[in-house]
């Protein structure tokens, strides 16, 4: 594990999610600050960051994406959404990875987006209300909005399905900060041992807040050596 | 050049769910065998609870030898092509398949073996559906049961016996066919949601029962028992607890001294003698070519690499590809009918978080040739198969049955409260091989070393079509039983790349019109067998991963009782 990963994770466990701190009101700023004191390691980076950097977008197309995971999984009365949960994050840092193979693809649809924006509306897709968002969004998903290429239904799926994996993937990718996509279904979280109780109707239970990584076994850059044919303790 | 290697008595192409079988009663008789396996050794370790890289990023398939290989797809001669799939279903790796296999280990039922001869005697003929290639299988139930029985044992199944020499026990599959013993466990647990749907199926006046599965119910020879914690679905298992033949068989293959794992061998081609008898197999390693002699190849891939390479080897004995002088390698092929599924809206939660594939409740009331067909216009049938297994990502991107938009705070609503109330069954149905049905080289895409990749060319016909159609009715009305209440019908879809494949070197007594014999070994190169389910004539309503194990070590065994006449010892 490289040091950029274990600084991210210790800001996760700390609470210190970037993107949250990036959109929290003042009040909720301070109290993480006054927590990231108490994280001696994390709190030089915390203060230099308003925003958690983006690898792979430039500044103007993360902007445009973080705005669209907002509307796409809104902040709301059901809780916390993409924004807090850094699926734009996700999404930027799976685009230099796993998604690289979309990163044109990105460039060329935040991009269209920005021109029906403006086309449409008059003004940049950060600087629109809600409803003219939502609105470019619903042209976009009913394949209407002109200027994608190959079309704009095709982009807005691959939004919705990288926002939704931002959500609620494993924290570890850089999404699902505070785990609050996770909480919004109920899931219970990453165990390794289940119990009959666990898969009872009548019981919910508890949320265990750890990414699949918490688990020393499942580390690959672990020294240990673990017999293949050993059994695991699970938790 | 190849660098010519020495002889050696068996080597085996593949060391997955039907190599990593075979090999255990060769090196127990004595044999020397070289397996050559495409992936490397995989552990517990790499198979971590994590959905995105497992379950939509395909790992680790998606970085292996087979994903550059992934088959071409069109559903007829004439139709354009199929987007190709980003992974291949198949794994490579010590244990292939049987690492991220559901592990549902079922036997198929007596009738699956006779179909067409069954058909014939209690509906009279011209019940066979018109360019149908289907065959009765050279023998019945009957003479695979002590190998079903002795794989079930080896490495460990669980289950319940619903047939025990002829008793019926409604606790298992009563329409299994006789088996001479229970299984080596009792079968995983049921969870709320599963004993919530049995006794719907109950009501309905169905036998519902719990499926076999090749995962430790309890700890089994020093491997431990399943820890239900849902990552298993296309993912290895983190406790051993999966029967996989790279915890199974393969190492205790390996304690004897007799078989010598190659990993990262890409094989390529079986070479002939003068005779056309096959005399070992090309193989690279990182770039580097080999040539392995061996006295007997008993080629073990998955279905479409089966038939790649045999037709990839083409020689003067055998102008068109090896063991194909009869032109039946690609031919009768089809791939299991497993779409047309059902999904089912609850109003409470399900609490199907946990679990697995394999853990469920089974009804094969509708399977196979179970119920009377003399009224309807079709043959075959399909299990129902309801089972646990949730993850998050895929909770989220949930049907939302018309009820809610697919973003926004509508959407967010619709998730929180209903992410853990859908169902959607798995219904595997009978599908049947058609003479236009088949596999061939693809005659432009190529992998990276310039060879063709194999090509599908085949679609559901009527029969399955209508098929299809009378199992969603039954499964709707399971579900409408036990308190959902909305239900979808999920399309049939077509026959792309699947991970049950059939088909290609089909077995029989004509070697006219199968590759293989009753025993496994070619017709023509009497020297190779062939393992795998290319082998096998019909698909039952089950999954086929039992079945061909107890083929191969029935492959194994009687060429370890006849080594001196197949491997031509004077």
């Amino acid at each position: 594990m490289d040091k950029r990963e274990f600084s991210r994770r210790d800001l996760l466990r700390a609470g210190l999610a970037g993107a949250a701190a990036a959109t929290a009101p003042a009040s909720a700023l301070a109290s993480t600050e006054t927590a990231a004191s108490a994280a001696p390691q994390a709190s030089s980076v915390a203060a230099m960051q308003a925003r958690r950097p983006f690898e792979t977008l430039s500044a103007a197309e993360a902007d445009t994406l973080e705005a669209i995971v907002a509307r796409l999984i809104p902040t709301d009365a059901n809780g916390q959404g993409a924004a807090e949960a850094g699926a734009a994050h996700y999404i930027d840092r799976a685009l230099g990875g796993a998604l690289a193979s979309s990163r044109q693809t990105y460039g060329a649809g935040l991009a269209a987006v920005e021109s029906y924006a403006r086309a449409s509306k008059g003004a940049p897709f950060v600087s629109l209300s809600p409803a003219d968002q939502d609105a470019i969004l619903t042209e976009m998903e009913r394949n209407a909005a002109p200027g994608f290429s190959p079309n704009s239904a095709a982009f807005f799926d691959l939004l919705r399905n990288h926002t939704i994996q931002g959500m609620f993937c494993d924290p570890y990718y850089g999404g699902n900060v505070n785990f609050a996509g996770w909480d919004l279904l109920g899931y219970p979280g990453v165990r390794t041992v289940v119990s009959a109780d666990q898969q009872r109707m009548d019981i919910a239970p508890a949320p265990n807040h750890k990414s699949a990584y918490d688990y020393d076994m499942f580390l690959k850059a672990s020294a240990k050596t673990i017999s293949r044919r050993g059994v695991s303790d699970g938790d | 050049m190849a660098t010519k290697l020495k002889e050696t008595d068996v080597v085996i192409v593949g060391l997955g769910a039907a190599g990593g079988i075979a090999a255990l009663p060769l090196v127990q008789a004595g044999l020397e065998v070289i397996g050559l396996e495409a992936g490397t050794w995989l552990t517990k370790r790499d198979f971590a609870p994590d959905e995105l890289r497992n379950n939509f990023r395909g790992w680790p398939q998606a970085v292996q030898k087979a994903n550059h290989e992934v088959p071409t797809h069109r559903p007829s001669a004439s139709a354009p092509y199929s987007p190709r799939p980003a992974i291949h279903p198949m794994m490579n790796a010590v244990g292939g398949t049987t690492l991220h296999y559901w592990a549902q280990s079922w036997r198929l039922n007596p009738w699956d073996f006779k179909m067409v001869s069954e058909t014939a005697r209690r509906y009279g003929p011209g019940r066979i559906p018109k360019g149908s290639t289907v065959e009765d299988w050279p023998f019945g139930l009957e003479e695979l049961e002590p190998y079903y029985d002795r794989v079930e044992y080896e490495i460990g199944v669980s289950g319940k016996a619903g047939n025990l020499g002829g008793k019926l026990d409604p606790a298992g599959n009563i329409f299994e066919g006789p088996r001479k013993r229970e299984y080596p466990m009792p079968p995983l647990r049921g969870t709320g949601f599963t004993e919530l749907m049995a006794g719907a199926a109950r009501g309905l006046g169905w036998q519902p029962f719990p499926g076999p599965a090749a995962v430790n119910s309890q700890p089994y020879q020093n491997r431990s028992a399943c820890a239900y914690h849902v990552f298993c679905n296309r993912g290895g298992c983190h406790v051993d607890a999966k029967s996989s033949t790279a915890v199974t068989t393969i190492p205790k293959a390996m304690e004897t001294g007799r078989l010598t794992v190659v990993t990262r061998a890409h094989v390529t081609k079986l070479e002939a003698d003068s005779e056309g008898r096959v005399s070992g197999v090309i193989y690279l390693v990182d770039g580097v070519e080999y040539f392995r002699p061996a006295k007997v190849v008993l080629l073990a891939s998955y279905v479409y690499e089966n038939v790649r390479l045999l037709l990839l080897s083409k020689s003067k004995p055998y102008p068109s590809g090896f063991s194909n002088r009869h032109g039946q390698v690609g031919k009768h092929y089809f791939s299991h009918n497993q779409g047309a599924s059902v999904t089912a809206l609850f109003p409470w939660n399900l609490s199907n978080w946990y679990g697995l594939p394999a853990q469920g409740v089974a009804v094969d009331n509708w399977a196979d040739d179970n119920f009377d067909h003399a009224r309807l216009d079709f043959l075959g049938g399909g299990n129902l198969w309801v089972y646990s297994d949730r993850r998050p990502i895929a909770a989220a991107s949930m049907n939302t049955f018309g009820k809610a938009p697919s973003w926004g705070s509508a959407w967010k609503a619709f998730i929180k409260e209903n992410a853990d109330r859908w169902n959607t069954a798995y219904l595997q149905k009978t599908t049947l091989p058609y003479e236009d049905n088949y596999l061939d080289l693809d005659p432009t895409v190529k992998d990276p070393l310039g060879f063709p990749v194999c090509r599908i060319t085949a679609d559901y016909k009527e029969n399955e079509h209508k098929l299809a159609a009378f199992i969603q009715d039954k499964m709707e009305r399971w579900y409408k039983a036990a308190g959902a209440i909305a239900t979808i019908r999920n399309p049939v879809g077509t026959m792309g790349p699947a991970t049950h494949a059939y088909g290609g070197t089909r077995m029989g007594d004509n070697a006219e019109t199968n590759v293989v014999d009753r025993w496994g070994f070619s017709h023509e190169a009497p020297n190779l067998g062939i393992l795998g389910g290319s082998v096998m004539g019909t698909s039952g309503a089950h999954n086929p991963t039992l079945t061909l194990q107890a083929l191969a070590w029935r492959t194994a065994e009687h060429l370890a009782q006849n080594w001196n006449s197949i491997a031509k010892l004077k």
